[in-house]
C-alpha cells in the first residue's frame, strides 16, 4: 500500500454548518474586497489542485496534434475518442478488467464478512481482550506493507501462488481487513442503543433486534465500507507488481505501465487509459466521501 | 466506554440474568470470542506470520539458490552488521528521512492553509474546492504518477512550457531527473500534491467542532487572530493534528510507488529511498535476507512514530 490512500478510522456523521453562517453580515466595503481577495485565493487554490486531473481528462479527448504541440493546447477543440478505443482495444485491457474485479471483489466480499463478525463484537461486547483486540486492529494498520512484500513473496512462493489471483486475494486481505473491522465498528457504534433496546424491550430476540434494527440501519454503513474497501483494493500497485508477471494475469495499474515502452510513451492514450481506470474510482468515492471523511474528527476535538 | 449490552459484561447480577435470554440467541459469554476468530485468524496468517518470517529472514542468508530449496542459511545478525557499515544505507537513511521531513511538513502546512481558507470561503466556492480536493484524494496513485511524468514530460510537458513561459527558466528540453534535487522536488511535489486534499478536508472538518464562542471569546478579549488560532484553535485540535502527522510520516517514509513508477522502474541510486533499497537488494540482486533487514530497520524507525498514532487513537477510541 502507498500514501495517499484514505485511511479514516471512525465515521461520524458531517459536522453541523458554522454558527457564523446564521450571523447577519454587514457589507462593508472592507467586508467586501476581503471577500473578493479570499475568493479569488480559493479559485487559485482549486485551478492549481485540479490542473493535473483536468489535464488527463483533456489529453485524453486530444487529437495527436494538440497533444504534441508547443504552446500546448489548453483544451480539446477537436475532441476524438480515438485515444480511448486504442487503449480499450490495446492487449489484455478486458482480462485485467477482469482481474481487477475477481481480485477486488472476492478481497472485499471475505474482509466484510470477516469484519462485520469482528466489528459487531467490538460494538456491541464488552469481553475480556477487548481493548487488545483494538489495538492490535490499530497498530497492524501501520505496518509498512513495503517493507511486507519480501517475506509475502517468498512465502507465496513456497506455496506456489506468485501469478495467481489467489495470491494477490491473500495478500491484500492484509490490508482492507484491518480497515474494514475498525470502519465498520465505528458505523455499528453509531447505532443509538435505545432503539435496539426499545425493540427489546418489546419482547424481541436480540437477533430479532439486530436483523429488524441493527442491519437497515448499519446498511449504508456496510455499503461505504465496501465501497472504500474496492478503492484500496482496486489502486494497489506494488504487491500486485511483485506477485503478478503474466500480462493477461495482471490487474489495470500494472497494465498501465504497457503504455511505456523503450520507443516511448504514448501519452494521448495512456491519459485515457488512466482516465478510465480512474473513473470507477473516482465515482465511488465522491459518493461515499462525506461518509467517511469527516471521520478522524469524530470525538477527537473536545471543547 | 459504556457498555451497551450489560448483559454481555461480566458476572451475571440479577438484572444481568433476567436478560440473559436477550443475548442468548448470539451466545453467552464467549460470542465475542467466537466473533472476532475468524478476523484475528486471518489477520495473524496474511500479516502475523509473514512479520515473524520477515524476522527469520533477515537473520539468514537467502539469495537465488536457498529460494529454489525455499530454506535459507542462518547467518545471525551479519545481514545488520553488513548494511550498518554500508555507507550506500546510510545515505538512503538520510535521504528518506529527509524526504520525508519536507513532504510531511508541506503537506501539513498547505493543508491546514487550505482547511483554513474553506472556512473562510462563501458556500459556493467552499463546495467548488472542496470538490476539487475529492477528485484529487481520488485520483490513484499509479494514475497520479503517470499524469505528473506526462506534465514533466521532457518534450510537451505543460509545467515545462509554464515555468518557461512565466520566466522561470529555460525548461524547454529539461530533464528534471538528471538532476535528482529537481527530480526530487518533482517526486515530493506529486506526493503532497495527492497528499493535501485529506489533511485539508479532515483539519476543516475540526474546525467546524471548535466552538465559536471559545474563538470570539478570545478576539473579545483583544487576542490577534492569529494568537487566537494559536492558543485556542491549535490545541482544540492537537488530537487531529498528531494522527495526521502520524500517518504522513508512515505514508512518506515508506515511499515507492510514486518514485518507481516516475521513474520507469529503473531509478538510479540517487532515487532510493528505504523500501526501494529493501526491494532492488530482494527482488534486484535477490539477496532477500539483506533486504528484509532493510525492510525491518524501517519498520523499527515507523514503530517509533505509530506509537504516538496509536497512543491518540486509543485515547479517542476510549472517549466514545
Amino acid at each position: 500500500m502507498s500514501s495517499g490512500i484514505p485511511v479514516a478510522p471512525v465515521p461520524v456523521a458531517p459536522a453541523a454548518p458554522r454558527a457564523s453562517q446564521n450571523v447577519p453580515r454587514r457589507f462593508s466595503r472592507r467586508r467586501f474586497a476581503r471577500r473578493a481577495v479570499v475568493n479569488l485565493v480559493g479559485a487559485l487554490v482549486f485551478l492549481v489542485m485540479i490542473f493535473p486531473v483536468y489535464w488527463m481528462v483533456a489529453t485524453g479527448f486530444k487529437r495527436g496534434q494538440d497533444i504534441f504541440s508547443d504552446p500546448p493546447v489548453w483544451f480539446p477543440y477537436h475532441p476524438t475518442l480515438a485515444n480511448f478505443t486504442d487503449a480499450i482495444h490495446r492487449a489484455h485491457f478486458w482480462a485485467d478488467v477482469k482481474n481487477s474485479l475477481i481480485i477486488v471483489g472476492v478481497v472485499v466480499g471475505l474482509s466484510l464478512v470477516l469484519a462485520f463478525l469482528a466489528a459487531l463484537a467490538l460494538a456491541k461486547f464488552r469481553f475480556y481482550g477487548r481493548r487488545a483486540f483494538i489495538v492490535l486492529i490499530i497498530a497492524v494498520q501501520m505496518i509498512p506493507l513495503n517493507a511486507l512484500i519480501i517475506p509475502i513473496f517468498l512465502l507465496l512462493s513456497k506455496a506456489n501462488q506468485v501469478d495467481k489471483l489467489s495470491g494477490v486475494i491473500i495478500t491484500y486481505l492484509t490490508f482492507v481487513l484491518p480497515f474494514t473491522i475498525w470502519t465498520l465498528r465505528g458505523f455499528m457504534l453509531g447505532v443509538p442503543k435505545d432503539l435496539e433496546e426499545a425493540s427489546m424491550v418489546d419482547g424481541t430476540t436480540r437477533f430479532g433486534a439486530f436483523v429488524r434494527i441493527l442491519l437497515p440501519l448499519v446498511g449504508p454503513g456496510l455499503v461505504a465500507t465496501s465501497i472504500f474497501a474496492f478503492i484500496q483494493a482496486w489502486n494497489e500497485y506494488i504487491m500486485a507488481y511483485v506477485l503478478l508477471h503474466s500480462p493477461e494475469k495482471q490487474t489495470l495499474t500494472l497494465w498501465l505501465a504497457t503504455f511505456s515502452t523503450s520507443r516511448g510513451t504514448a501519452w494521448g492514450s495512456l491519459m485515457a487509459g488512466a482516465t478510465l481506470t480512474a473513473l470507477p474510482v473516482v465515482i465511488f468515492f465522491v459518493a461515499v466521501q462525506r461518509k467517511i471523511a469527516f471521520g478522524l474528527t469524530a470525538g477527537a476535538v473536545r471543547g | 466506554m459504556s457498555s451497551r449490552f450489560p448483559a454481555a459484561v461480566a458476572e451475571p447480577s440479577l438484572a444481568a440474568r433476567r436478560r440473559r435470554p436477550l443475548s442468548g440467541r448470539l451466545g453467552s459469554r464467549s460470542a465475542p470470542y467466537l466473533l472476532v476468530l475468524p478476523a484475528t485468524a486471518v489477520i495473524g496468517a496474511v500479516l502475523g506470520y509473514p512479520l515473524y518470517y520477515m524476522v527469520r529472514l533477515s537473520l539468514q542468508h537467502y539469495g537465488l539458490f536457498q529460494l529454489v530449496k525455499h530454506k535459507g542459511e542462518w547467518i545471525g545478525t551479519r545481514n545488520y552488521s553488513q548494511i550498518f557499515h554500508d555507507a550506500v544505507f546510510w545515505h538512503v537513511v538520510l535521504r528518506t528521512l529527509g524526504f520525508t521531513v519536507a513532504a510531511v511538513s508541506l503537506t501539513m502546512v498547505l493543508g491546514t492553509l487550505i482547511a483554513l481558507l474553506l472556512a473562510e470561503l462563501g458556500p459556493k466556492m467552499r463546495l467548488l474546492l472542496t470538490a476539487g480536493l475529492v477528485f484529487v484524494w481520488a485520483t490513484p496513485v499509479v494514475v497520479a504518477v503517470d499524469i505528473w511524468r506526462w506534465m514533466v514530460d521532457y518534450e510537451f510537458g505543460v509545467l515545462n512550457w509554464l515555468l518557461t513561459f512565466l520566466h522561470v527558466g529555460n525548461y524547454n528540453h529539461h530533464d528534471w531527473f538528471v538532476n535528482p534535487w529537481s527530480g526530487w522536488a518533482v517526486i515530493t511535489a506529486l506526493v503532497v500534491w495527492g497528499a493535501i486534499p485529506f489533511v485539508a478536508i479532515t483539519v476543516f472538518a475540526g474546525l467546524t467542532q471548535v466552538p465559536r464562542d471559545l474563538v470570539e471569546a478570545a478576539s473579545m478579549d483583544g487576542a490577534h487572530p492569529w494568537r487566537a488560532f494559536r492558543d485556542v484553535t491549535v490545541p482544540l485540535l492537537k488530537p487531529i493534528f498528531v494522527i495526521l502527522t502520524s500517518l504522513s510520516i508512515i505514508w512518506d517514509f515508506q515511499v515507492f510507488t510514486q518514485v518507481w513508477v516516475m521513474l520507469d522502474g529503473h531509478p538510479g541510486t540517487d532515487y532510493y529511498v528505504m523500501s526501494v533499497y529493501a526491494y532492488t537488494n530482494s527482488f534486484g540482486e535477490s539477496e532477500y535476507g539483506l533486504g528484509s533487514a532493510i525492510a525491518l530497520v524501517m519498520v523499527a524507525i515507523l514503530l517509533v512514530v505509530s506509537f504516538f498514532y496509536i497512543r491518540q487513537m486509543v485515547r479517542i477510541g476510549e472517549a466514545e
